[in-house]
């Protein structure tokens, strides 16, 4: 009897050292994942002089903070242009992936028709082919329809808002991911309407939409999240300095080879194309972190 | 259950996707394998000469920053998943582990995931600064000299470690989400049973959950692969258009870099070929690892 409390006391010493010892290592991962963060807000408020000094001040006393490093990363490149283009371009593939992934989806789920296996397996494995091979011919395409200005004529505005969306304009993974979510809409539902006299199409709208509206916010965000993450396609496609989105546009402003780089100037601009995204984040963390692990989506 | 068949409305409610799906993926495909065979292909007046098998991959091979890149992108995929993938399988265990703060730690463990790759390569750059970066201030506590990691001149070494840092810090939020997601749909029953036997924690790890984990890690291990054989954008943030430290241009260069650099020559003679044949090349290369670990994992994957 008293052998066993003994057992029972030194295993509870034991699981508390245990415990102990998981939150320590959790909170020095988080503390890793956290710094790149932190080292970014603290340069971006640090004055030269602050900046300059060796070893590197750790932490900066709040009333040595210096904003204006924002205003002068505002003034160096115009980052509310870039944000206005990565929105216009966002919202653009992002209507237009909602839409056309719905209606695939739909025939996916819930039609019966001659080859939907095999076009579904042609689907899924071109999948896993890289976005490299099909960029350089849709450099050619957009080329060809006159999207990116030629030697006498300029590219226009509504030509690079063109050639920056159309063809994000779909996903196949998206399509496979809304599937699977209208596949789990039971069949009475679908048969009722029918019973009703009703079509297919506001069958679609009334009924299946509104139940999978979960998972179209997930697409949308990420579908977003994607624009303002893109540096290839529109560093491609864009020359204008006022056509760029965030992303190629932080770069560009930045990309001295040799010399002095303002260090201060430059995360106070990261840190201007970052926030939104975490802003963002954190309003809608629920469906963002839900849909990444359901769906095992690969940024 | 799903009663008559409806083939044109079907193909009406599918032609926005495969009309687009058509122009942008499947085409430009083809268009790969098309182009790659066309000799000496003007793109501006879009005339060649003639048709060539192998041409365009040898100009490619032959090009001086090939076997660079080669390097480069073995090197990031083969140093990088792995230690990854053990970092967020320790972590998300241990995550999994508790109750209190569980959802505070994933949130701050998901924000990588959520950043600019341009952004927070260029905060990389800094942390790794000779003067005034994180890294040799850390290192001075231990009193090691400052060591020269990405700036002018910095060595491949140096250079590599450092953007192997930072691959690693960015695809580690993935990989946690979905282990902790494998992990929470583990039955409880096998970990009660180990209780009773009281097995001991490591065993329990080798034996319970990475089996039960293993179609997760797979899943995990593959998309891994293939997105750290297309490193571009992390270098691109880490080291800028230059693809490496000032001074050493291009020492950090990638294969996806091979077809970019050739695209922003399009007005050279045979620059869109070659993008296509670097293109094809890292497709094959990456298709062969996947089918490879996929062979691998049939005798290894618990189902």
């Amino acid at each position: 009897m008293e052998n066993s409390i003994k057992i029972d006391k030194v295993s509870r010493r034991n699981k508390i050292i245990a415990k102990v010892f998981v939150y320590f290592f959790l909170v020095l991962f988080a503390v890793i994942i956290l710094i790149p963060f932190y080292w970014m807000v603290l340069t971006s408020v640090k004055s030269m002089q602050d900046l300059t000094v060796t070893p590197p001040i750790l932490f900066l006393p709040f009333d040595r903070w210096r904003l204006d490093n924002f205003q002068s990363a505002l003034n160096a490149a115009p980052y509310l242009i870039f944000m206005r283009n990565t929105v216009i371009v966002s919202f653009l593939s992002t209507v237009g992936t909602i839409f056309t992934t719905i209606f695939a989806a739909f025939a996916f789920s819930r039609l019966n028709f001659k080859g939907r296996d095999t076009l579904f397996m042609i689907l899924l494995s071109s999948m896993m082919i890289p976005g490299e091979m099909f960029v350089i011919t849709n450099f050619i395409t957009v080329s060809d329809l006159g999207w990116l200005g030629s030697n006498n004529v300029s590219q226009t505005y509504g030509d690079a808002l063109k050639a920056l969306s159309l063809p994000f304009m779909t996903s196949i993974f998206y399509i496979f991911f809304l599937r699977q979510t209208f596949r789990q809409i039971p069949n009475e539902l679908y048969y009722a309407a029918k019973v009703d006299g009703t079509s297919d199409f506001k069958y679609l709208w009334r009924i299946m939409v509104p139940i999978a509206k979960p998972t179209i916010i997930t697409i949308i965000i990420l579908n977003a999240m994607g624009t303002w993450n893109a540096y290839i396609w529109p560093n491609l496609v864009t020359d204008n300095v006022n056509f760029r989105l965030v992303t190629n546009g932080l770069r560009t402003a930045y990309n001295q080879l040799s010399g002095q780089v303002i260090y201060n100037e430059q995360m106070a601009a990261a840190l201007i194309v970052t926030l939104p995204l975490l802003i963002v984040f954190f309003l809608l963390k629920k469906y963002i972190m839900r849909g990444v692990s359901r769906s095992g989506i690969k940024g | 259950m799903l009663e008559e068949k409806n083939n044109l409305k079907a193909w009406l409610y599918l032609s926005p996707a495969l009309v687009l799906l058509a122009v942008f993926t499947f085409y430009p495909l083809f268009n790969a394998f098309y182009l790659v065979f066309l000799k000496d292909f003007n793109y501006l007046l879009r005339e060649f000469d003639g048709y060539t098998l192998l041409g365009n991959f040898s100009y490619v091979v032959r090009n001086p920053n090939f076997k660079q890149a080669m390097i480069n992108t073995f090197f990031i995929v083969f140093v990088s998943v792995p230690v990854s993938v053990m970092i967020a399988l320790f972590v998300s265990v241990a995550l999994n582990s508790i109750k209190k703060l569980q959802g505070f730690f994933q949130t701050i463990y998901f924000l990588p995931y959520v950043t600019n790759a341009i952004a927070v390569g260029m905060a990389f750059a800094f942390i790794f600064h000779q003067d005034y970066g994180l890294i040799n201030t850390f290192l001075g506590w231990f009193n090691v000299n400052p060591i020269n990691w990405v700036g002018t001149g910095a060595s491949w070494g140096n250079a590599m470690f450092s953007l192997l840092v930072y691959t690693i810090w960015g695809g580690l939020a993935f990989k946690i989400m979905i282990f902790l997601s494998g992990l929470q749909s583990i039955d409880k029953q096998y970990y009660d049973a180990a209780r009773v036997d009281s097995t001991p924690r490591r065993r329990v790890f080798t034996k319970i959950t990475v089996p039960l984990l293993s179609p997760m890690i797979l899943y995990i291990v593959i998309t891994s692969f293939i997105g750290a054989f297309k490193a571009y954008a992390t270098v691109v943030g880490m080291f800028g258009v230059g693809l490496g430290p000032a001074g050493n241009p291009k020492s950090m260069i990638t294969m996806v870099a091979l077809v970019y650099d050739a695209l922003e020559h399009t007005g050279s003679i045979g620059a869109i070929s070659e993008a296509a044949a670097a293109s094809i090349i890292l497709f094959s290369i990456t298709l062969l690892f996947t089918i490879i670990q996929m062979w691998v994992s049939k005798k290894r994957v618990h189902y």
